[in-house]
């Protein structure tokens, strides 16, 4: 469940913002999270659903965008399918993940005084 | 807004942020990660399921190793059991005890650093705690990745754990000596997992009872100690 350690870093990332830009009360948090990111992103709205109680996040409500998988050939940039070989078939060279393992804090939106 | 109208009321903003909620884990990676190549220890994260065989490993490992220093620090929820088996087969250890936590993270080995006589080691083992998906979304400032996977533990893992197969160097299939035993596990379907889960597929089969394979994955190491520190090997270099 390392869910929960995400929340308390995202929760401590954004209190940390919060407190630099004198926001008093934050509104939404947007975040990516990545299908090859290792996140289950039910287990980390209910994460974050235990745990805001208290926080400046309190009142705040989280968006999380999930984000496809996406392999591509390094030299080519074809684009390989998942659940194929991860390899081009015509450079013979291994796909490089483009994007999917994201665990990113997009945006904060917070009222500031 | 409210800036116009004079009213006085807070306005809300949006602030940008664009960054990885680990990056708090990864600053103290890297950090880790400076240490060990500043002390030429070659940093092994070791994953793999509860019971796959992350310890008799190394166990077996240290009965056919012979000049390089072996050292290792072991993640368990509860127990110093691994710790214990590992100082019994001649491989100084640290427990780190987890508690609850179901993973390993940079901060838990920087500290077990501390308390620990590494940096005379060639080889540190990062024994993580026994789990297929969570030890795979943190860095801990490893040179390389490791993971077990048991023959016992069926075939389709590969593709059932993504996640994890995509971050390891290295699958070390375990227990080979039980494949009599298995009919049904077939190893084409092994590798075919690998194929569609690791960009540069790499297994070597091993068994810590009969020894087999054991002389492949010590070569395995000797040949990324020579690659250098923290340099990921290219598969066709």
């Amino acid at each position: 469940m390392h869910e929960y350690s995400l929340i308390s870093a995202l929760l401590d990332r954004v209190a940390a913002e919060a407190k630099a830009h004198d926001g008093a009360v934050v509104h939404h948090l947007k975040v990516q999270i990545g299908e090859l990111s290792g996140v289950e992103v039910d287990l980390f709205e209910s994460a974050y659903e235990m745990l805001r109680e208290s926080t400046i996040c309190a009142g705040a409500d989280l968006e999380v965008i999930p984000v496809k998988a996406r392999w591509v050939c390094p030299r080519c940039e074809r684009a390989i399918t998942s659940g194929e070989i991860l390899r081009c078939p015509d450079c013979n060279l291994p796909a490089r993940l483009a994007g999917g393992d994201e665990i990113v804090l997009e945006r904060i939106e917070m009222e500031v005084p | 807004m409210c800036e116009t109208c004079g009213c006085g009321d807070p306005q809300k903003v949006p602030l940008e942020v664009q960054e990885s909620i680990l990056s708090g884990n990864d600053e103290r990676a890297r950090h880790n990660r400076e240490h060990f190549a500043a002390a030429g220890v070659l940093a092994v994260n070791l994953m793999g399921s509860p019971g796959a065989g992350k310890t008799a490993l190394l166990e077996a490992t240290a009965r056919k190793i012979r000049s390089q220093r072996i050292g290792a620090l072991s993640g368990d929820l509860a127990t110093e059991r691994d710790a214990d088996r590992l100082k019994a087969a001649g491989i100084p250890s640290l427990a780190i005890t987890t508690g609850s936590a179901c993973h390993l993270d940079a901060q838990l080995v920087h500290r077990a650093l501390h308390d620990f006589s590494w940096r005379d080691l060639d080889l540190l083992f990062i024994e993580n705690v026994g789990n297929l998906v969570c030890p795979a979304v943190y860095d801990l400032g490893q040179a390389f990745n490791v993971v077990t996977l048991a023959v016992t533990e069926g075939e389709d893992k590969p593709l059932k754990y993504p996640v994890m197969f995509r971050k390891v160097d290295l699958v070390v299939l375990t227990k080979i000596d039980l494949l009599p035993h298995l009919p049904q596990v077939k190893m084409e379907v092994i590798e075919a997992g690998l194929a569609r889960t690791m960009p540069e597929p790499a297994m070597i089969p091993v068994s810590a009872v009969t020894g087999e394979g054991i002389e492949e994955w010590l070569s395995w190491l000797d040949q990324r100690r020579v690659s250098g520190q923290g340099e990921r090997v290219a598969a066709d270099a």
